[in-house]
């Protein structure tokens, strides 16, 4: 009864996100086992749980915190030991919006802000990147963010670390092409969770389940960036090639 | 601390009636209830699910309401004893799409699925088959409540009683609901068989109930609220049982599974004049025509059980002045003569409902606000008018006068004094409320309105 089992697991990356969770819902449901990683481990339990009665399928939970990088290479060598052959790709949802104009003043919530969202990601990166490489296949799906296609005043400290993590993604697909392993880059806009609920200024807002489904079908097609939805990447295109002498005047 | 996100939002119940801004939370996290409460950013907070309480029950004039549904999730399932742990933002809905295919349903249910766990226990909700199984408290082995307070206690018949009853029905006053564990019932197929009867007014309605409801899992009937005279209160009755695998007819290849019908979407509000005495008048004429006696008809459990969640917002139907949905309990002595009086002021005042249902009661539970007690509960909807509070304000008195009530799940204009006059337990209730929560933390419209605390 059902489908049959795809005997593959995925490892999600910063898994207690409303985008991630909607994500491993997107998988269980075409029966990949999953391998949630993040840092609240009662949060990731009750999570798998639910995807196993779900779905029936076969669920693990890793403590894994992004700005903890000394524990990256532990942490996932000790995962990825397990699941030999296994793993069929990684999603990583990691993203942490933080407040911008703390980040103005108060160097903590800057570095905080870069660290999360780039540079933690990128020390776990190269360690996937290093794994799929020697197996010559596998995926690499991480969320970046529109906020990364132009800095602008009002988040331009999120902007910057999802541009560096949109460009290291970039030079990685361009590394990993010749070695099979596949890298896609999702950028969504305003998406409605925990991150964005309540602010104001929002338009276009999509639901994680939507976002979700656009991602599986871009891992599926072998996609290399990816707007969610769509339009936004019209929206951005128009905004990037606005002349920076006016683009400086607007309060965006 | 950092400011606590919420989304200032204009809610309302199902009953698009009232309306009332307040300041919307929506926790992803178990920890951020805790969190919630402790910011003491609001004066209240009422829990809230998916709104489908028909008046104020789950709305909070500018305080804190707090959206469970993002809190879903199951937390484990035993299929030898078909209890489900889960949090309580999980919709029946939800239990259904995953558990029927593999042979369970829920015990009781209300008309509609999508309404949380946490929901249908903070209304103690009843199904067609009270008058055999009683409310879903009967089903809930336990629950875990965040108190105001801030602790966590497990609640259950057994363990913390007195807070088990106070909750159940207690319509979150008592606190947030985290997660709880529910006995599914095992079925063999997701269709049931059903007997149709049409009787000719309300007396042989309450006579054929009494005469052969206990032959049925399930019993309700539909009655026409503007039949008038010597049809007063004639009805169709609907009565069913679950259909074992093998008497199910061969063309029924998967027994679990419920034919998908099409979702239809009500996309706009209807204007206020659609729906009038005429043309529910119409609409009455025709369904009761249209149900003929007939027996063993077999039908799938969304069509018997939710025939109006097929229409995506068919509270749109009543327009934007929305509509009240007005429901109340005759103990079984005053069964008769109290319904005769409620259908005939009906009928007198032209008041257009055609979803008027009619279902037997069995005994009442210990939870000190649980609606149902033993005799018959009516409900139906009626467009909102500007005189229509003060009408049901005269009929709530005549309930009050044939010991009866009114359902808070529904309610929307009754006055403090008949309430405090028909549910006799308020006050234990307040003395537990009392303890639980001393700075009034949980509160909403519906609290305050009747006074409850």
């Amino acid at each position: 009864m059902g489908q049959e089992r795809i005997l593959a697991s995925v490892l999600i990356l910063g898994a207690t996100s409303g985008i991630a969770r909607a994500i491993a819902v997107e998988f269980a449901r075409q029966k990949y086992d999953l391998v949630l990683a993040g840092r609240d481990g009662r949060e990731l339990d009750a999570t798998a749980a639910d995807l196993a009665i779900r779905f029936a399928i076969h669920t693990r939970v890793c403590i894994f915190d992004v700005l903890d990088c000394e524990t990256h290479a532990a942490v996932l060598s000790s995962r990825l030991s397990e699941s030999v052959d296994d793993l069929a790709g990684a999603v990583l949802a990691i993203g942490y919006l933080g407040d911008e104009h703390l980040a103005e003043n108060d160097f903590a919530e800057a570095r905080r802000i870069l660290d999360t969202n780039l540079t933690g990601c990128v020390s776990v990166l190269n360690l996937l990147a290093r794994h799929f490489e020697s197996r010559g296949k596998g995926f690499i799906c991480a969320l970046s963010s529109v906020a990364g296609d132009r800095g602008r005043q009002s988040n331009y400290h999120y902007g910057a670390a999802k541009a560096g993590l949109s460009v290291y993604l970039q030079g990685l697909r361009n590394q990993l092409y010749h070695r099979g392993v596949q890298v896609t880059t999702v950028k969504p806009g305003f998406v409605d969770t925990g991150m964005t609920f309540g602010r104001p200024g929002l338009f276009l807002v999509a639901s994680p389940e939507y976002v979700a489904r656009r991602v599986l079908k871009a891992i599926r097609g072998r996609r290399d960036v990816v707007y969610v939805p769509w339009f936004w990447r019209c929206i951005m295109w128009a905004i990037r090639n606005i002349p920076e002498w006016l683009f400086k005047r607007l309060r965006l | 601390m950092p400011t606590l996100a919420y989304a200032r939002e204009h809610l309302a119940g199902w009953g698009r009636f009232p309306v009332e801004p307040c300041h919307l939370y929506r926790p992803e996290k178990s920890t951020d209830f805790l969190a919630i409460l402790q910011s003491t950013q609001e004066p209240s907070y009422i829990p809230r699910g998916l709104g489908r309480s028909y008046g104020d029950a789950a709305l909070n004039l500018d305080a804190g309401a707090v959206c469970s549904v993002r809190l879903n999730r199951f937390l484990s399932f035993d299929h030898a004893t078909g209890i489900l742990e889960c949090e309580s933002g999980a919709s029946l809905a939800e239990i259904l799409d995953t558990f029927l295919p593999r042979g369970f349903f829920l015990p009781v249910t209300p008309g509609t699925k999508f309404v949380t766990l946490g929901g249908a226990i903070a209304a103690d909700v009843h199904g067609k088959n009270h008058h055999r199984d009683g409310t879903i408290a009967n089903f809930i082995r336990d629950f875990r409540l965040l108190t105001p307070a801030g602790e966590v206690v497990t609640c259950s018949p057994a363990e913390d009683r007195d807070i088990f009853w106070a909750t159940v029905g207690g319509m979150g006053l008592t606190g947030v609901i985290l997660s709880a564990r529910i006995e599914l019932r095992r079925v063999e197929s997701a269709y049931l068989f059903v007997d149709y009867e049409r009787t000719r007014n309300l007396q042989e309605t309450l006579e054929r109930m009494a005469a052969s409801d206990e032959n049925y899992q399930y019993s309700v009937a539909w009655i026409d609220c503007l039949a008038r005279g010597d049809s007063l209160g004639r009805s169709v009755l609907m009565r069913a049982n679950h259909a074992a695998a093998a008497d199910l007819p061969a063309q029924v290849r998967e027994p679990l599974s419920v034919p998908k019908r099409r979702r239809l979407k009500m996309p706009f509000d209807l204007p206020a004049v659609a729906l009038n005495s005429h043309s529910v008048g119409a609409f009455n004429h025709f369904y009761y025509a249209l149900h003929r006696t007939a027996a063993h008809q077999l039908v799938d459990t969304d069509t018997f059980f939710y025939p109006l969640d097929s229409i995506q917002s068919w509270n749109r139907l009543y327009g934007k002045r929305g509509f009240v949905q007005y429901q109340v309990v005759f103990p079984a002595e005053t069964t008769e003569e109290g319904l005769a009086v409620v259908l005939k002021r009906l009928v007198q005042s032209r008041r257009a409902s055609f979803l008027a249902v009619l279902k037997r009661f069995g005994e009442a539970n210990r939870g000190l606000l649980s609606f149902p007690i033993k005799g018959h509960t009516l409900s139906l909807d009626l467009p909102m008018a500007r005189d229509l509070p003060a009408f049901l304000q005269r009929l709530d008195d005549v309930v009050a006068t044939c010991r009866g009530r009114v359902y808070l799940a529904k309610d929307a204009v009754s006055k403090p004094e008949t309430f405090a006059a028909t549910y006799p337990n308020l006050e234990p209730f307040r003395a537990i409320k009392q303890r639980l929560d001393p700075q009034g933390l949980f509160s909403s419209s519906l609290a305050r309105r009747l006074r409850i605390c």
